[in-house]
């Protein structure tokens, strides 16, 4: 069989499972706006576990983890998921529960719907509409060209010869590792329209049941890749022993942290906050059945966390010893350049085609699982917030608000495929910012949930902070030379007692927003008793 | 969060079980007791009371939601 074919074959499979999946949900549509934005508040623990955690892991928890092991060691697992697994828990805990509690006790669906009622403001409204749209645009970009980079490389060698869909290197030679494979346009858009059927007519059960299946799909594929490239690395008769003696061949700056920055590692605790104000998020938390639901997502995330982030870690640390040391370097050709590129080429290496195909479905799974939630969360903040709110609720009927979703779900998709087809590498740098803006935002949500003080006038200026904050820190960004890491490896640095300590710059709009926040609700007028009543009693 | 900072193994090459950096394996028993910490969160310190917990099973701003939760059609 020639190359790139069962890859093809796998994926495409695997994507007809998906649609008949979201084809099969939309049976249960009861036609109702709630159910399709919210599935009626009926899920259970074990769907709502699967489909957050398929949410807030993207394909980087797959490749950025293996690529990013392979560039640091082994403390990026410290640094972006045991932290998250702390973190993301404790939004959950303190923030999912509550929010759920006064999102069934006041019939929201939307953040946006749940702060105009608790500011007693329109303009929070305005304002955090363009904020939350602007944030998750850029995520879902990355997760677009990701999947069309996915298909090209797995299917590579699939064209009958090598000039059909042949990709040049920047010195204008053939790139054997890309060419012949499907082109990224075509594969963003046979995602598109993936993720864009089984969201159309699965709504919000289609997409917790295809994130339950991706999730699973992509957690058990990762196990088995560990498990195969393991077995074969390092050259030994058994898995343990090559395990064993890979580490053992680990450079001293991949098997610690000698250099990476103490602050930096610290600070980057405050990034995994952004799940607090995921729109995409704060919708799935609106379709538990009830507040013990989320008791079981609470508990298993940080273990979820671990059995996907740690063999990768491994894995990418492991290339590092195999590759830097003569006795150890396997057959075939040098480890790429592109450090994101390392668990595929070790899977391109080291296993069969058809591992390969499977390979492949699972970083798609993991991109898709989130990709489907920000459409829907898109397209019914585009409904509720701005359509029905608008016209008002009485002009709008609910078979026509599902319409509206529907429609508006069509748009921000065709919108995001159209984007997504300009030069837009640079779109991956901003991963990390845009984290670091809905983290900025973080201090608002918790104050309007535990802080009878917070005023409308508070919680907007705060989001200004946030705004300001953000901008000026991305325009020094910009100025990071591309040699030196360019935006994604912007960081302050701080001078205390004559040293200069790195942190990062979500530390500085997270100060902003709080500070502002809290000086300008100190000195403007409170909150009308009966508002404060609807949420302090 | 001072758990998580572990600088005292920030430059410790030790293997643990001959495979397992120190590093990584202290920040992946961290993931566990994190699991551990929050079930014991749930079960002491859970936000919602058992009362609550059954008053929003019925919501009164939902006129289907008695209605909703007996359909058989639910999920899990």
């Amino acid at each position: 069989m020639s190359p790139g074919v069962p890859q093809l074959i796998i994926i495409l499979v695997y994507l007809s499972l998906l649609l008949m999946l979201g084809l099969f949900s939309s049976r249960l549509f009861r036609g109702t706006r709630e159910d399709y934005q919210v599935a009626s508040g009926s899920i259970g623990p074990f769907l709502l576990l699967m489909s957050m955690f398929g949410t807030t892991m993207t394909a980087f928890a797959l490749v950025g983890s293996s690529g990013e092991a392979f560039r640091e060691g082994i403390g990026v697992y410290g640094m972006l998921a045991s932290s998250s697994g702390i973190i993301h828990s404790l939004c959950f805990f303190l923030i999912g529960v509550k929010v759920w509690k006064f999102a069934r006790r006041n019939g929201y669906t939307t953040q946006i719907e749940f702060f105009r009622d608790r500011l007693d403001s329109d303009f929070i409204g305005l304002l955090l509409f363009p904020v939350l749209v602007g944030l998750v645009v850029p995520y879902l970009l990355i997760g677009v060209i990701s999947g069309g980079a996915v298909i090209q490389a797995m299917t590579a060698g699939l064209a009958p010869n090598i000039e059909m869909f042949e990709v040049l290197k920047p010195d204008q030679t053939i790139d054997r590792a890309l060419s012949g494979g499907v082109p990224p346009a075509l594969g963003s858009l046979l995602i598109c329209v993936v993720v864009l059927i089984y969201v159309f007519f699965g709504g919000m059960r289609g997409t917790t049941w295809a994130n339950t299946f991706q999730t699973l799909v992509f957690m058990i594929l990762g196990i088995i890749t560990f498990y195969v490239i393991a077995g074969k690395l390092g050259g030994q008769d058994s898995l343990w022993e090559n395990m064993r003696t890979l580490s053992e061949a680990l450079p001293e700056e991949k098997s610690t942290r000698a250099d990476m920055s103490k602050t930096k590692f610290f600070t980057y605790l405050l990034v995994p906050l952004s799940v607090g104000m995921f729109p995409h998020l704060f919708q799935h938390w609106m379709t538990a059945k009830n507040a013990n639901t989320f008791k079981l997502p609470v508990v298993a995330h940080p273990i979820f966390i671990m059995i996907v982030w740690v063999p990768c870690v491994l894995v990418g640390v492991w290339a590092v010893a195999a590759y830097g040391s003569p006795e150890l370097r396997p057959p075939g050709p040098p480890l790429p350049s592109n450090a994101n590129t390392i668990l595929p080429f070790l899977v391109k290496t080291q296993t069969g085609q058809v591992l390969g195909g499977f390979l492949a479905a699972g970083i798609l799974a993991a991109i898709m699982s989130s990709l489907d939630s920000q459409f829907l969360c898109i397209g019914t903040i585009f409904s509720n917030d701005v359509v029905t709110h608008y016209l008002g609720k009485e002009r709008v009927s609910d078979r026509q608000q599902v319409l509206l979703t529907r429609l508006f779900i069509i748009a921000i998709v065709a919108v995001t495929y159209l984007l997504s087809l300009g030069n837009l590498r640079s779109v991956f740098a901003l991963g990390v910012w845009c984290f670091s803006g809905f983290s900025a935002l973080f201090p608002i949500v918790v104050a309007a949930l535990y802080w009878r003080g917070l005023t409308a006038a508070g919680a907007i200026s705060g989001v200004f902070g946030a705004i300001i904050s953000w901008c000026i820190l991305f325009y020094h960004g910009t100025k990071v030379p591309l040699s030196e890491g360019g935006l994604s490896e912007f960081v302050l640095h701080l001078p205390i007692g004559g040293e200069s300590y790195e942190i990062m710059p979500v530390v500085a709009m997270v100060a902003s927003s709080l500070f502002t926040m809290v000086l300008v609700s100190w000195v403007t007028p409170k909150p009308k008793p009966e508002t404060l009543a609807k949420f302090f009693t | 969060m001072i758990l998580h900072q572990d600088n005292w193994f920030w430059t410790d090459d030790t293997l643990v079980f001959g495979f397992m950096p120190i590093g990584l394996f202290w920040h992946a028993c961290l993931s566990i007791a994190a699991s551990v910490t929050w079930f014991l969160a749930t079960k002491i310190a859970w936000p919602i009371d058992d009362e609550t917990v059954k008053q929003l099973a019925v919501s009164p701003s939902e006129p289907d939601h008695a209605a909703r939760h007996e359909s058989p059609s639910e999920v899990s």
